[in-house]
């Protein structure tokens, strides 16, 4: 009996030397193959399809804030020519009207963009107007949602609790309707 | 002084390497979690465009690509210099984007199917009339989550 328990002992040690080798090729390997990049980007609730064309005739002109681009990617945005980089700040006065004025959405419930684009409009113009769009309602939920009790220095972003964000959206909701493109300009 | 220097020569022992596998596999485990297998070569060429109001999308099994660009130059002999769609690792048309979407709809749980995202990564140089056209057909094909994949922009 004693015999046999020293014999055991002999053979209990594994070598683990070259289990570091082994981790190692594994390492490099997934090392070689790995891409890390998270995909990140803007991301759309396209409308469901219809074959039915909304009038935009029917909404009251003040309400609608309507923004084109152009083959040339020039903007021309509630009728006059803009830059992108003041689309933020207009959209956020059309939807927010902080001085009531007559020409901008009653109220931001009632408020709708409207974007139209060419079919020769380059996608980098699209992005960035779609980006500036977003942006501003993006800040003014940041904005709404720091008049909120317990909410007053944060950021709106996925990470908030759905039912806070829910209530800040229904006060101001995204409405952004994209009107079938004119086919100028297409390669 | 000669004493000195002896002894501490003596003293320091082999460091132990028997920890050394469990840092590997530590760093392995963390690459083999972090790894997306690229599964299907590019055939056009893509630079997505700059944007800031990101949004991450969290499970990639959730996730198909829809490639649009020019195809790269080994390539232009066969497809032209226009842009094309890539679905998988085949040029295709935009008639072929209901039967890519499902073919991917059954590889995912049935519980999860609402919550799949195509992911556009089109080239900043493409016009609209064809990202317009992917997006009617995404439309017709009942796809509504869609992500325009772009790349944050530096300050």
């Amino acid at each position: 009996m004693l015999k046999r328990k020293k014999n055991n002992r002999v053979s209990n040690e594994v070598n683990a030397g070259s289990m570091a080798d082994i981790a190692f090729l594994l390492l490099i390997f997934f090392l070689v193959t790995t891409t890390i990049d998270i995909d990140k980007g803007i991301t759309v609730k396209l409308p469901p399809w219809s074959n039915e064309e909304v009038d935009p005739t029917k909404l009251n002109k003040r309400n609608v804030f309507s923004v084109l681009v152009n083959a040339d990617d020039q903007l021309l945005v509630r009728g006059e020519l803009a830059e992108v980089e003041q689309l933020r700040e207009r959209t956020k006065e059309f939807i927010a009207n902080p001085e009531k004025r007559e020409d901008l959405a009653e109220k931001p419930t009632k408020a709708i963009i409207s974007l139209k684009n060419d079919r020769g409009t380059s996608y980098e113009t699209y992005i960035q107007v779609y980006n500036e769009l977003k942006a501003a309602y993006n800040e003014l939920w940041t904005e709404k949602l720091n008049t909120m009790p317990g909410y007053s220095d944060a950021i709106f972003n996925n990470e908030l609790p759905l039912e806070i964000r829910r209530q800040v959206r229904a006060e101001i909701p995204f409405v952004l309707s994209e009107a079938e493109p004119t086919n100028f300009g297409e390669e | 002084m000669s004493k000195f220097t002896k002894k501490r020569g003596k003293a320091s022992p082999a460091i132990s390497t028997a920890s050394l596998p469990d840092i590997i596999f530590m760093l392995l485990f963390f690459f083999m979690v972090v790894t997306v297998m690229r599964s299907s070569d590019r055939l056009v060429d893509v630079i997505v465009p700059e944007a800031t109001e990101l949004t991450k999308l969290e499970k990639k099994s959730l996730v198909n690509q829809i490639y649009i660009g020019k195809p790269k130059d080994q390539y232009r002999d066969i497809y032209g210099t226009s842009p094309r769609i890539q679905l998988n690792d085949k040029i295709s048309d935009e008639d072929d984007i209901p039967i890519f979407l499902e073919k991917h709809k059954i590889k995912v749980p049935e519980n999860q199917r609402s919550k799949i995202t195509s992911s556009l990564r089109v080239d900043g140089e493409v016009t609209m009339g064809i990202v317009q056209d992917v997006k009617t057909a995404l439309r017709k094909a009942n796809q509504l989550k869609i992500n325009y994949s772009t790349r944050p922009k530096a300050n």
